[in-house]
């Protein structure tokens, strides 16, 4: 994909091409030279991770969630990508659990510092949803967007080959309709794709929106798409949309948080809340890091790695004399309030983009679209 | 009033998450568990540093933490670093010998309004280990000493033996130009100067409250009462600045850590004007 902040480019046409077409186009990425991530069954739930063929995929699932619930369950039919976003999000591949930085080696008194070298692996994520493509451009503007970088995520971010999915079902968790997310694929793509599978008719629908994604297009066997095939991916589009399992309406949601940051239900949410940082670490735009430091047990050589962190430990906001955020309320409000109301002051956008993974694997079923509705609902009284 | 601080920014580092090695020249203890090291780059020098800035350092194999620059700006080849051994990193720093390497990465972070302060009084409010940080401050204000009106250091610790820059402070003392006042919680028997908390030292120096630049630095509580007695004797909040401490691991805005409100506290801080941060400091936990 031509890298980071290019405008969504105009999508061509529509194409269309059969089921049997999504291995030629997994050989063709990998003959460009791409490492293929996508979604395959893992431990009970479906996971992004090394795909080596079609027949890795989740052929037949798709999932139940709620709050602190997820369950595998079989369609009716062989859809491969007819479920919801799973506990995996694509950071951890942009911008992975445990990076190393540098090391350093030392020879008598002196000490040689080689910073760790940046990725030059590229990447194809095969059926990324809107959602989280739209976490994708928030973690770009963190990460890539101020006077310094991360130079690990920028070389692992421009190699990407993005091959989007249109949600056919929405997740009892989802919320993107209501957060201009999705289900609908907005920001830039290589390729979008658009399951149909219906009436022994299983195809995708797709476009193209970059040179590199024309080619790859080009080189499966494919037509255009009739009208009526067009009209058939619109309609799966605008049936998720319509079957949304949650709705967080975004107007005026970062004033809302920050006139009520002395609220009771702050301590409300933090006698359910268990700090375990799981919505943290599914969240698809969290970004917060720490350093761990190693040596070798003579002390001549050491390494500092950064590693996913989270604002619900006690170690996180630690200072000398205790932590600054000590109490479950005020770890639970820093972390919705970042999301929600001051990442527009940091970032220009919510920090939310409405997945719903942090209701899913809330162990206690935390919602936060119920959170909001909640001090919402306080004012109106 | 005066116009808002210009965050002090270096020009993006190449890799600002990498170290680079300098070397002890020498380790001086100022108080109990209060060590100021003095560093030399050893390749080539770190860029200049303004009053109210600070560096990484790194114990290598051990961590790194975030240590405010409290030499003299003027001689950016020295880095001077005050240090209170509390935690592993700060513990192993004070026992580091003359010779041995550091990491340094920096300058980071926004500086005392020294220039903007030109013409006006000023007030520095210290406590404690606060004093290091402002200590650059102190030095420029002194340096062109014609360039300010009043000058007061009103500093406060737990004891005598906590007072940090001593032989300095009683130099100051000395002089004309500057009007010293040091308070500590507990005397020991000889001590000659006031008791109490700091606040107390700000009804006893003489500056103009219309036309005066405070500057404060030490514990959060400190801080608050600081600046209420301050605003009490009529100094706005739009003219007293303040460095806040959070835990830091990056240094440049990406690892999260150091979130107050909207502000990145190295990034946009540490010295922040009263009144951009006022409410967020009424706020508990936040």
């Amino acid at each position: 994909m031509s890298g980071i902040g290019t405008s969504s480019a105009r999508p061509d046409r529509s194409a269309i091409f059969p089921i049997e077409a999504l291995g030629t186009l997994f050989d063709a990425l990998r003959g460009r030279g791409y490492r293929l991530i996508g979604p395959t069954l893992r431990d009970g739930a479906i996971v992004y991770d090394d795909i080596a063929s079609v027949d890795e995929l989740p052929r037949g699932w798709s999932d139940e969630q709620s709050g602190g619930r997820y369950r595998l369950i079989r369609r009716g039919d062989d859809a491969v990508f007819g479920y919801a976003v799973g506990p995996h999000s694509w950071k951890r591949f942009l911008h992975p659990p445990r990076q190393r930085l540098w090391r350093a080696k030392r020879h008598g008194g002196e000490v040689q510092v080689t910073a760790e070298a940046v990725p030059e692996e590229r990447l194809a994520l095969i059926g990324i949803r809107a959602c989280d493509l739209k976490a994708i451009a928030i973690q770009d503007r963190v990460l890539t967007g101020g006077s310094y970088l991360d130079p690990y995520y920028k070389a692992r971010r421009e190699r990407i080959f993005v091959v989007a999915v249109n949600c056919s079902v929405a997740g009892g968790t989802c919320f993107c309709a209501s957060m201009q997310s999705g289900p609908k694929v907005t920001e830039t793509f290589d390729l979008a794709l658009t399951e149909l599978c219906d009436d022994g008719m299983h195809a995708f629908v797709a476009e193209a929106a970059t040179d590199e994604g024309r080619v790859v297009l080009a080189g499966l066997p494919h037509r255009p798409a009739t009208g009526d095939e067009v009209d058939a991916a619109a309609a799966v589009v605008a049936r998720t949309a319509a079957s949304m399992g949650r709705e967080m309406p975004s107007e005026g949601v970062r004033e809302l948080l920050l006139r009520n940051l002395e609220h009771p239900r702050w301590d409300e949410v933090a006698a359910r809340c268990l700090t375990c940082g799981n919505c943290t670490m599914v969240c698809p735009t969290c970004f917060c890091t720490t350093v761990e430091d190693a040596s070798d047990v003579t002390g001549v050589e050491s390494s500092r790695s950064q590693r996913w962190d989270s604002c619900f430990t006690m170690d996180f906001s630690y200072i000398h004399g205790g932590s600054v955020r000590a109490s479950p309320q005020s770890r639970y409000r820093q972390w919705m309030t970042h999301k929600l109301a001051t990442w527009f002051d940091q970032f220009g956008s919510s920090g939310c983009v409405g997945c719903g993974r942090c209701i899913t694997w809330c162990p206690v079923g935390i919602d936060i679209t119920e959170e909001v509705a909640a001090i919402r609902a306080s004012e109106a009284h | 009033m005066a116009a808002p601080p210009e965050p002090v920014l270096a020009a993006p580092l190449v890799d600002p998450m990498l170290p680079r090695v300098g070397r002890v020249r020498a380790r001086r203890r100022d108080a109990p568990l209060v060590f100021t090291l003095e560093i030399e780059p050893a390749e080539g020098s770190l860029p200049p540093f303004a009053p109210g800035q600070f560096n990484m350092l790194t114990v290598f194999g051990v961590g790194e933490v975030p240590i405010s620059l409290s030499g003299d700006p003027a001689r950016p080849g020295r880095l001077i670093h005050t240090v209170r051994a509390v935690g592993p990193v700060s513990t192993a720093l004070s026992r580091l010998d003359r010779g041995d390497p550091v990491g340094l990465r920096g300058p980071f972070g926004t500086g005392w309004p020294v220039e903007q302060a030109a013409g006006s009084d000023v007030v520095v409010v210290a406590g404690g280990l606060g004093l290091a940080p402002l200590r650059p401050a102190l030095y420029q204000l002194l340096a062109p000493r014609r360039r300010y009106g009043r000058i007061a250091l009103l500093y406060g610790t737990r004891s005598p033996a906590d007072i940090l820059f001593a032989r300095e402070i009683d130099a100051w003392r000395r002089r004309k130009d500057i009007e010293v006042h040091v308070t500590v919680d507990h005397a020991t028997g000889d001590w000659p100067h006031q008791v109490g908390v700091v606040t107390s030292l700000i009804s006893r120096a003489r500056f103009d409250p219309a036309r005066t630049t405070a500057l404060v630095c030490g514990p959060e509580v400190m801080m608050r009462f600081a600046i209420g007695t301050l605003q009490g004797a009529g100094v706005a909040s739009t003219q007293i600045y303040l460095s806040l401490e959070r835990n830091m691991k990056c240094a440049i805005g990406l690892c999260g850590h150091c979130q107050m409100g909207a502000a990145f506290i190295c990034r946009d801080g540490p010295v922040f004007r009263h009144d951009r941060v006022r409410d967020m400091l009424a706020l508990r936990e936040i």
